[in-house]
């Protein structure tokens, strides 16, 4: 706000380029808004007739059936989080680490080939992580992954059940991989936005490397749920690969073998062949279910994101 | 929205001067559509614009009226038909092109190919009733084999189909359960399985997965090497899917064909029926609104379904048999021109 008000003292008279000028970047960044408005307004309008019909049960119900024209997002919602959920877990610790190897440890020399290559995961088009998942990782969860985990952590019941290969678990590993270059690479960039003042001095007060990280860790903590949360709107919204691997099935199961599905999923398998209105109309609630979600998650991440560069913004003025 | 969209695409592909036919609609036969389309535009100079949408999506657009022709595998519903009416103000007639069929594929390196399967049998699997493969059930038709003591895991297709039309309509036809229970759709709410995407997904995750079923369409499955079952069929043989065994199916049922056509012809009477075949079919208005179009469109409707057929078998597609082809150039010739 306040730089605003510089910006008028600075230029006293109204040129009429930059009027034109001005009006023209407001009107393209108003348009944005726009579309999103349009977007849940036209969401809301298609998926009406199923809102009227089932109502806030659409959210808890468990049935899905296009046949008898019986719908209920439970189990997509339950599959795009907990999908998302666990490909957090696993992409968590690698992240952070590689982000704490390329901000603090890694020689220069390494540190940009490394950076180049998991900026590049970042731009593999999602069916080939699918087709990979599909052909390559499955069959190895199905036959090492799943009976490792069944023998020696059977006794939770997350991990029971037949080894099929494609299910919950699988759609949690290929989703971290997919996830992993966007959270370790903007976790390095708040890692290196910490003040070198703050590592030196905790150098000089003679702390180790691993105490000086830690603080630059904790520095950027929220700048690194940020990047977690950029990372989950991905997971979320991802379509293809996982589709490929999840095993289709709306149902909840407690084990991480059994098949799920997920919102993304079941737009990507049904729409082309939804005929009637009402099946239609409930896949489109489910579009708008999706939408509010990856919304609420995007916003929450522009909040942290911010949050952080204010503070950093302030610890570099003082 | 979407229409807007369409309407635009049309005016400019109008506008080139050239005649040119914008259909839309199933993904099955659009290997056969093509080469059609190329045949014909070298014969007449005719342009086509077909775009393989899916079955549902085809039958949207020729209810909108977004389109000059669609193409569907599952027949339209009278409620549809009726929107159609409501919409366009012409009736939309079924137009039967090729055959295709439905093949149960399996996994079980231990007995190769050609494992015999009766409806019981196959909708008791699909059902999660049936859940080894030496069931009782199972050895009776088999008694050549030994059938090995291994869970059996079911693969459908994840994303709506007509191939999955095909099969849950057969099943609806044979299974008193699987009709209260489950129905028949381009999507249901299967009872077991994995779900797979596209044809190639479940044939991947079949050929992945020891002791595993799924279904796929014929052509998929001859051109990838695939095992699949001998289903017994109405009549009590059990016959190997082959592009003949479709046809036959066909002629099994062209002497109770409904005149609208619009008609499955799963289960199908005739011994050497095999049992899980279908149409699939060009979506046309009765009453066209442009000559030059209407004509253009009746003449290659009467050349595909005559000349345009000795492509089918070479595409595997099997041909329809001659005398669908004479209710079919009956129903082509009630189309009415402005």
């Amino acid at each position: 706000m306040s730089i605003g008000i510089h910006r008028e003292l600075l230029t006293p008279h109204v040129n009429v380029g930059d009027a034109v000028f001005k009006n023209l970047t407001r009107f393209f960044a108003l348009l944005i808004v726009g579309m999103v408005v349009l977007m849940a307004f036209e969401m809301y309008g298609s998926a009406k007739l199923s809102i009227e019909k089932f109502g806030w049960q659409f959210l808890v119900r468990s049935v899905w059936d296009p046949v008898k024209e019986e719908y209920g997002a439970l189990p997509f919602i339950y599959g795009t989080l907990v999908s998302s959920a666990l490909a957090l877990i696993i992409a968590l610790p690698l992240s952070i680490g590689i982000a704490v190897f390329l901000a603090e440890i890694a020689p220069r020399w390494l540190e940009r080939p490394l950076s180049f290559f998991i900026e590049l995961l970042a731009g593999i088009p999602s069916i080939v992580y699918g087709l990979w998942g599909f052909f390559v990782m499955v069959p190895w969860i199905r036959t090492t992954v799943e009976p490792a985990l069944s023998s020696t952590l059977g006794f939770i019941p997350l991990f029971r059940g037949a080894p099929y290969g494609i299910g919950m678990l699988a759609a949690g590993m290929i989703l971290s991989v997919m996830v992993l270059p966007i959270v370790s690479s903007i976790s390095r960039d708040v890692l290196r936005a910490v003040p070198r003042s703050q590592k030196e001095a905790a150098l000089a007060l003679g702390s180790t490397r691993w105490e000086a990280t830690r603080i630059a860790l904790s520095y950027s903590r929220s700048g690194i749920i940020g990047a977690i949360i950029l990372g989950l709107g991905r997971a979320l919204g991802e379509t293809m690969a996982v589709t490929m691997v999840i095993g289709n099935r709306p149902t909840i199961s407690a084990s991480l073998f059994e098949p799920g599905y997920t919102m993304a999923s079941v737009l990507a398998n049904e729409f082309t062949e939804a005929t009637s209105q009402m099946y239609l109309s409930a896949l489109i609630e489910i579009a708008l279910v999706l939408f509010l979600m990856t919304i609420i998650v995007n916003s929450f991440a522009r909040l942290l994101v911010w949050s952080v560069t204010k503070h950093g913004d302030a610890a570099r003025r003082t | 929205m979407m229409k807007n969209f369409a309407a635009i695409f049309l005016l400019t592909s109008v506008s080139f001067g050239q005649l040119q036919l914008n259909g839309a609609g199933a993904t099955f036969p659009y290997v056969i559509y093509s080469k059609w389309f190329d045949v014909y535009k070298k014969k007449t100079g005719i342009q086509f614009n077909y775009q393989s949408i899916g079955s549902g999506g085809g039958i949207k657009q020729v209810i909108e009226g977004t389109v000059d022709f669609g193409a569907t595998d599952g027949p339209m519903s009278d409620e549809q038909l009726a929107e159609a009416k409501t919409k366009q103000g012409t009736d939309v007639l079924h137009i039967p092109t090729v055959m295709g069929a439905v093949v149960a594929t399996y996994n079980l390196p231990e007995i190769g190919s050609d494992l015999k399967l009766t409806p019981d049998v196959l909708a008791g699997i699909f059902l999660g009733e049936i859940t080894k493969w030496n069931d009782a059930r199972m050895a009776a038709v088999n008694k050549d084999r030994k059938l090995p003591d291994k869970s059996i895991i079911v693969v459908h297709r994840s994303d709506g189909s007509g191939t999955t039309f095909i099969f849950v309509d057969y099943l609806t036809k044979v299974s008193e359960t699987w009709k209260t229970k489950v129905g028949k759709g381009t999507s249901v709410n299967w009872p077991v399985g994995l779900g797979g995407k596209g044809n190639e997904g479940v044939a991947g995750l079949v050929k992945q997965t020891d002791g595993s079923v799924g279904y796929v369409e014929l052509a998929y499955a001859v051109k990838n090497n695939l095992s699949y079952a001998s289903i017994q069929n109405k009549v009590g043989n059990f016959v190997k899917p082959s592009l003949e065994s479709v046809t036959a199916a066909a002629i099994g049922e062209s002497k109770s064909l409904p005149a609208d056509l619009r008609v499955s012809i799963t289960n199908a009477s005739g011994k050497d029926s095999y049992p899980i075949s279908g149409f699939t079919w060009l979506l046309v208005y009765a009453n066209q609104k442009d000559k030059t179009k209407g004509k253009a469109l009746i003449d290659f409707l009467k050349w595909a379904v005559t000349d345009g057929e000795q492509f089918a078998a070479e595409l595997l597609y099997a041909p329809l048999p001659k005398d669908v082809v004479k209710l079919c150039e009956k129903k082509i010739a009630s189309v009415s021109l402005p």
